[in-house]
């Protein structure tokens, strides 16, 4: 196997005399990979294995009246038959273990379901086909109710509550707005100052992982009082804290083994699995498997969430870009899981690797009746770098200017400061273009192909904008940005209870964050606006003599 | 529920076993007699994972109801090494880099397998189609098909039965 490198590129930031990097090496797993002997989950035989199927919402969003099991706990086979009311901490959210998010999924629902297939009820049984037998039985008497698909139609005013928790549909961020919000200088005086001002909308459906091992679990007791948990897991510490967390078990006692996941890309995070088995397993004492056949892995398992985005530019007749505005919305799903988390990681990004004067984001994290959204490569940053890049060619079309010297042009190159206030390092999308329209045999001007991600950057560019225009805009009140571990460690007596005791309501009647008519930024003045963060400490020239090494760290150049 | 006896050759061992009416060939593989190479991904016969071969033509182990293979060989990954030696598939697998998360190889081989013994230098078409039922999601399927071409080139295939 061959891969190409163009050492040309940063030759002297680069220890080449290495005996492993750049080489490649055999994977330690082929060898079981090609005899079949690696150990998946699944391939841990027991005695007596009992299997658990979920009983399913076949609704969007519907209150559950009553759940009738009586029929089913007579069916042959069945062991027992897990409820919300089984489970010692009904209420989770994966990020609580990250200090973030407050919790709002329950792991069987008791009182209503909010996306379809969302789990009601657990059958356990001594096969497979007695479970779906048995699940068939469960009555469940529905009250249906409206259901909402559209982010920006949940947004609105009115909309069906998909998640009570969060009763305006939207995550509350640190407690405080509900949306994330990204300020760097002030766009609509970029957009005055503009030639032309360009408009886009993007969006990206839900797109399902679709591992050829479907997610599952298999828990067993071990015999000094721990439980031993097989799991096709993606993150063995995310699932094995949730599991201890949702059956107040001490994580010493639950023993997990993992790392040989037949795919996973970002599908086997969410940790579904292992505190049903081993749930099911301390309740009848036997080993059991939860795992999810093809359909439950494409309907219920969560897919990368859809996004929208709405891009408005000012670009100047010679293709600089001053002034970007974003705002986005990604359709959570009915829980948070992990779309607030990928928003933070989203707009860290922006405005893309460009430097721009001027930026400005809004980005929501929605909930709606559809499936919850997790993780999938690159989740945060995909869906937006598909509509940044769909808009450069916009962009580059309008103002009629070849689209790679349009990214050359506006690439952000070593010691520049990004809109999130970290100076820029190893950069290298200029170097990228030049070899893209090299191998596509486009050609670019002598201009774009001399230009260089060391060269021409820092300086002005390295500044902090003198004026941010700032704003509350989404302020919320009634939230908390307390949670899981913040609130272990408090011992107030006048600690709030796990939920928030009054229902927590957006302030005013929250303004529809439609693009089209946009909540404008209060400009203030530079001499009442609070004071922009001190510079940080490295300057640009620092910057660019000082690149990032990942082999030693920093080094000097 | 009624269980009926069967007898098979498993890898060229015999085994006899009770399979209930219904009960799929891969659950009788896997759980009946313990050969866990080959793996469920679907259920559906849509993903090729489960791929075994019966009397060397490749089948699709989830949607095979195990009465039906009284008397017939049965082939799988288990069976494709001869002693410690690895069948040339297994070694081109490994040094082509065609197995990343390893899931969908014992099916590939297994398909790769039936292509090889009754073709030993089949095209570059002649591997896309006999692989073609077979759903990788890691590598992008051009390791999988380059590394059948270097097992056929090495030649020998046919040698490990």
């Amino acid at each position: 196997m061959t891969i190409e490198f163009r050492k040309e590129y940063f030759a002297d930031e680069r220890d080449d005399n290495l005996n492993e990097i750049g080489k490649p090496t055999q994977r330690q797993d082929a060898l079981g990979h090609v005899t079949g002997r690696s150990p998946f989950f699944d391939d841990h035989l027991f005695d007596g294995l009992l299997h658990i199927r979920c009983v399913r919402s076949p609704h969007h969003h519907a209150r559950i009246r009553r759940i009738d099991t009586s029929e089913a706990e007579r069916m042959p086979g069945v062991v027992r038959i897990i409820t919300g009311r089984d489970v010692p901490q009904n209420l989770n959210t994966l990020l609580s273990l990250l200090d973030f998010g407050i919790d709002d999924e329950p792991l069987l629902s008791e009182k209503k379901v909010s996306y379809k297939g969302e789990p009601v009820a657990a059958v356990v049984a001594e096969s497979e086909r007695a479970a779906r037998d048995a699940v068939a039985k469960v009555r469940v008497d529905w009250e249906e109710l409206p259901a909402v698909f559209d982010v920006e139609e949940a947004v609105k005013p009115g909309a069906p509550v998909v998640n009570d928790i969060y009763p305006g549909n939207l995550f509350i961020y640190h407690g405080k707005y509900d949306h994330q919000k990204l300020r760097f200088g002030d766009v609509e005086a970029g957009f005055r100052q503009a030639d032309q001002v360009i408009e886009g909308r993007y969006q990206m459906s839900p797109i399902e992982q679709a591992p050829t091992e479907t997610c599952g679990a298999i828990a067993a007791p071990e015999t000094n009082d721990r439980y031993v948990v097989y799991t096709s897991t993606q993150a063995l510490f995310f699932s094995l804290d949730t599991t201890s967390k949702l059956l107040k078990t001490p994580s010493n006692r639950l023993h997990f083994i993992g790392g040989t996941v037949g795919g996973g890309f970002g599908g086997k995070v969410d940790s579904l699995h292992e505190p049903l088995a081993v749930l099911g397993t301390m309740l009848t004492g036997r080993p059991c498997k939860y795992i999810f056949d093809r359909e439950e892995e494409m309907q219920v398992g969560a897919p990368r969430g859809a996004e929208r985005w709405y891009i408005r530019d000012g670009v100047m007749n010679d293709g600089r870009i001053v002034a970007r505005k974003f705002i986005g919305y990604f359709d959570s799903g009915a829980y948070t899981r992990l779309s607030s988390y990928a928003i933070i990681k989203g707009v860290g990004h922006l405005p893309g690797p460009y430097t721009i004067p001027n930026v400005y984001a809004d980005v929501y994290c929605v909930f709606t009746n559809r499936t919850p959204a997790t993780a999938m490569r690159g989740f945060g940053i995909t869906g937006v770098d598909f509509a940044i890049e769909a808009h450069m060619d916009k962009v580059a079309h309008a103002v009629n200017m070849d689209p790679i010297e349009l990214r050359i042009l506006n690439a952000y190159r070593d010691g520049d400061m990004k809109a999130h206030r970290r100076l820029a390092k190893n950069t290298a999308l200029i170097e990228c273009c030049q070899v893209a329209a090299e191998k596509a045999q486009w050609p670019i001007s002598q201009k774009a192909r001399q230009a260089s991600s060391l060269r021409e950057g820092g300086g002005e560019r390295a500044k902090i904008p003198n004026f941010t225009a700032i704003d509350q805009n989404g302020l919320v009140t009634g939230f908390t940005a307390g949670n899981y571990a913040r609130k272990a460690k408090r011992s107030e007596p006048a600690a709030p209870q796990s939920l928030p005791t009054q229902t927590p309501r957006h302030d005013s009647v929250p303004v529809a964050p439609r693009y089209e008519q946009p909540v404008r930024p209060q400009h203030q003045p530079a001499a009442s606006a609070p004071p922009p963060p001190a510079p940080p400490a490295q300057t640009a020239s620092d910057a660019r003599r000082t690149r990032f090494s990942s082999i030693s760290g920093l080094r000097r150049r | 529920m009624a269980k009926k006896p069967i007898q098979f050759h498993l890898n060229g061992s015999e085994k006899a076993i009770f399979v209930e009416e219904g009960q799929n060939l891969l659950d009788v593989i896997r759980r009946g007699v313990g050969d866990l190479t080959p793996k469920y991904g679907c259920g559906q016969g849509t993903c090729g994972t489960c791929t075994v071969l019966i009397d060397g033509k490749p089948h699709l182990s989830c949607l095979t109801l195990a009465e039906t293979i009284e008397g017939r060989q049965v082939s799988t990954t288990g069976g494709l090494q001869r002693g410690a030696e690895l069948h040339p598939l297994q070694k081109a697998f490994m040094e082509g880099f065609a197995a990343q998360c390893g899931y969908c190889t014992p099916g590939m081989l297994m398909a790769a397998k039936a292509l090889l013994d009754k073709n030993p230098n089949p095209s570059r078409d002649e591997v896309v189609e006999a692989i073609s039922g077979n759903i990788c999601r890691c590598t992008g399927y051009e390791p999988i098909i380059n590394a059948i071409l270097e097992a056929a080139k090495a030649g020998g295939a046919r040698r490990y039965g």
